[in-house]
């Protein structure tokens, strides 16, 4: 083949570079060293546990660049990252609220906890704020149905919780991360 | 010899080979178990579950598709417990199916109609919620419809296996999978590369090429002084078009669509094979330039928009490779709206052309930027196979009992070599067949170099010697074939003068936009190919002209208006440029 040593239509060392800039370097250390080996793309899975670890989150551009610099297909890439139920495609707020939809809390009302919750924030379960302060998940018994209908944040507990005292809950929370963030 | 085997299928005993699936064995009795997933030219997926046979010993049912028979198997295909499995099972799917059959695209040539029709399923015993997406209709050759979707996964195959591109997954879980580019963006943001195959494969509407006939009819319908509207048609429609009206497979039926498009109102029909002879006057010459001038070889052939728009996100390294000729319908929509304006006295702006094309990716080609005329695109709408025999079925026009037509002149005369344009290997030959008489300064003895025609899914190589230069060429088709031979090229394990892509299993005869086969058949099946390509042979042998430099009115062109091949004024009007695109595709 005649080469074309200086081909200007080449871009991949300028779309590699991008690609690598956004991963962190226990990442791209993890690839590079598996690249050349048999069925290297069996890695895929462990490969986004450690970019959810790393950034809490798999965004779009995390995704293209983990597909790129292992040549896996994008969409194999968004295709595992949007099947497994632990893999976040969005980033997690500040304060996590956990609603418990254990029996004892269902029976208790949880989901009407769980919707007042919805409403106030404008998001559904697996999705975050807009001012990226909450991120919404259920959960199953938290072992404290003595408090049912039981809502975590962050690591507290609060509970027994009835729809109207919800928005005053998540006020204090709201105050407490404009402390926080005052403080930086 | 492999193995032999006994198993009993309704009764009756069968000797096969170790490693027959209980469906092909089925097949060899005679007895033909339904199916939807299942493609015989792609892996198995399994996931229908329609083809369920009963199999003594098990007390639930088996795939026939995915199992393997063995010695000794008791097989039931068509006790009452599988006839109800199988039409409980084709209920759940049309359950949660839109129920517009009438007014969908795939009313009649639908294999989920087709099935529930054949089994008999004339209730719907299951009520449930239904899927709910939107359709992707952004794209500019692609439409893709979830609801319409059943999960087969046949598009995420042929995109991955026979077209390299893997742009297709399915997203999500359990009742909320839908199938569809990463992220789910945009088919036109994705790594897609128009070539509608996903199209060919769907058994239902979920993937479906961008409709224009509705433009062309807006068209049609403008007062005559108004819009002069051109229709120029492809190499591979005549070989096709036919099996749309029931006629056999491989009937050429040219004169026929000439006499309907012209019946439909159209002011001129043209023969984008009149250019396809200008691509080879400019892509042999361009191919000799490069062999005298040290380069870049190989040359890379560039009729193919699903190939280009593959160069530019799988292999943009080796653009300076490729032919800078346009395709053959951007080099007719061009003349159409200069030579032949000018000789018509018309103004270019008051030209409507129609391209009539087996393709899908020639809707995306048409809408690319540099591809327009004063703001507007040069190719004004794409109609493929399918929706022109959808137009002509419209219009109440009975195509097998029309009388042959004559294409318009200048821009509808062409020789044998632009009929096979429409066939693997046919660029190819076309191309050699003038590269040896300007090499040589006579035509070859025998014009038929039959060693670059080649079959679906195959990759051929030749060597021809012209004027005691030895030629290297390749020829491929389906993109998964021309990663193989571009990587092979890449490694220098390989080197050509000439590489000829086709983006289609078949070439363009097996296109995108070409009519689906009849229920049972499958794309990408040999003889389907075969006989469309048989038909395009066929024309190129019974023709007295067939080499395109001996076309007269291509020799008037450049007497006219081109000077010569690669002449400035060529360089204008007939050639293009390349560019590198994100996203960029996996290889």
């Amino acid at each position: 083949m005649t080469t074309c040593p200086h081909c200007p239509t080449d871009n991949w060392p300028e779309l590699e570079r991008g690609y690598r800039a956004m991963l962190p370097g226990d990442v791209l250390a993890f690839i590079d060293g598996n690249r050349d080996r048999e069925h290297s793309e069996s890695l895929l899975i462990a490969t986004l546990h450690m970019v959810q670890d790393h950034f809490g989150h798999l965004g779009p551009g995390h995704l293209e660049a983990v597909a790129q610099l292992m040549q896996i297909p994008l969409a194999k890439v968004t295709g595992v990252a949007t099947f497994y139920h632990y893999f976040r495609l969005q980033p997690r707020g500040r304060y996590l609220i956990n609603v418990c939809l254990g029996t004892a809390c269902y029976v208790k009302g949880a989901e009407k906890v769980a919707q007042k919750l919805m409403d106030e924030l404008g998001i559904h379960f697996g999705e975050t704020s807009k001012d990226g302060v909450f991120s919404l998940e259920s959960t199953r018994c938290v072992g404290t149905c003595g408090l049912a209908p039981v809502v975590m944040i962050g690591e507290e507990v609060h509970g027994p919780l009835t729809p109207g005292q919800v928005p005053a809950l998540l006020e204090t929370y709201l105050a407490r991360a404009a402390e926080e963030m005052a403080k930086v | 010899m492999s193995q032999m085997i006994n198993l009993t299928i309704d009764g009756e005993t069968i000797l096969v080979p170790a490693g027959t699936t209980v469906m092909d064995a089925a097949e060899r009795l005679g007895i033909h178990i339904p199916r939807l997933c299942y493609h015989p030219n792609l892996s198995l997926e399994g996931s229908c579950r329609v083809c369920v046979v009963q199999v003594e010993g098990f007390d639930h049912c088996l795939a026939s598709c995915a199992t393997t028979a063995w010695e000794g198997m008791e097989v039931q295909t068509n006790s009452p417990v599988i006839r109800q499995a199988r039409r409980d099972i084709v209920e759940l799917l049309l359950d949660n199916h839109p129920k517009d059959c009438q007014t969908c695209d795939r009313d009649g040539v639908c294999e989920l109609q087709n099935l529930a029709y054949r089994l008999g399923v004339r209730e719907r015993h299951f009520e449930g919620r239904r899927k709910q997406f939107p359709v992707d209709d952004s794209g500019a050759s692609v439409v893709r419809n979830a609801e319409k979707c059943i999960l087969c996964g046949r598009c995420i195959r042929v995109c991955d296996e026979i077209q390299g591109v893997a742009n297709l997954s399915q997203h999500g879980r359990g009742f909320t999978t839908v199938v569809g580019p990463a992220n789910l963006a945009p088919m036109d943001e994705s790594a897609c590369i128009q070539c509608g195959q996903c199209v060919s494969v769907c058994p239902t509407a979920a993937f479906l090429e961008q409709d224009h006939t509705e433009r062309v009819w807006e068209a049609l319908g403008h007062p005559r002084t108004e819009k002069h509207v051109v229709a120029t048609t492809a190499p591979a429609i005549r070989a096709a078009l036919g099996e749309a009206f029931g006629l056999p497979v491989g009937t050429p039926v040219t004169g026929k669509m000439v006499t309907a498009l012209r019946r439909m109102g159209f002011d001129a029909v043209f023969d984008v094979n009149f250019s396809a002879d200008l691509t080879v006057m400019e892509e042999a010459h361009e191919l000799l330039k490069r062999m005298e001038g040290g380069g870049p070889l190989p040359l890379l052939t560039s009729c193919s928009p699903g190939w280009v728009s593959f160069l530019e996100k799988f292999y943009p390294e080796l653009i300076p490779h490729m032919s800078s000729c346009k395709s053959p319908m951007q080099m007719q929509s061009t003349l159409i709206k200069s030579y032949y304006a000018q000789q018509k006295g018309l103004d270019p702006q008051n030209i409507y052309v129609v391209s009539v094309m087996p393709c899908v990716a020639k809707k995306f080609e048409a809408a690319r930027p540099e591809h327009t005329l004063d703001g507007r695109p040069t190719t004004d709408a794409v109609v493929t196979t399918r929706e022109l025999a959808q137009m002509i079925k419209s219009y109440g026009i009975d195509f097998t009992r029309l009388p042959d037509g004559e294409f318009d002149h200048p821009l509808g005369t062409s020789s044998g070599a632009a009929d096979i344009f429409g066939a693997t290997g046919g660029v190819m030959e076309a191309a050699l067949r003038t590269a040896a008489f300007k090499l040589t300064g006579r035509n070859l003895g025998n014009l038929e170099l039959t060693e670059v025609r080649g079959a679906a899914g195959e990759i051929r190589e030749a060597s021809v010697t012209l004027a005691g230069r030895t030629l290297n060429v390749a020829v491929a088709n389906g993109l998964q074939n021309a990663k193989v031979l571009l990587d092979a090229v890449k490694r220098g394990e390989k080197e050509y003068h000439l590489i000829e892509i086709m983006a289609c299993p078949g070439g363009c005869i097996c296109g995108g936009g070409q009519p689906y086969p009849p229920i049972g058949s499958y794309t990408m099946n040999r003889d389907l190919a075969k006989g469309r390509a048989r038909a395009l042979y066929g024309i190129d042998s019974g023709k007295t002209l067939r080499c395109s430099h001996d076309n007269p009115d291509v020799q008037k062109l450049y007497e006219a208006l081109l000077d010569e091949p690669l002449s400035p004024k060529a360089h204008s009007l007939l050639h293009t440029h390349y560019t590198a695109r994100t996203p960029r595709g996996i290889r």
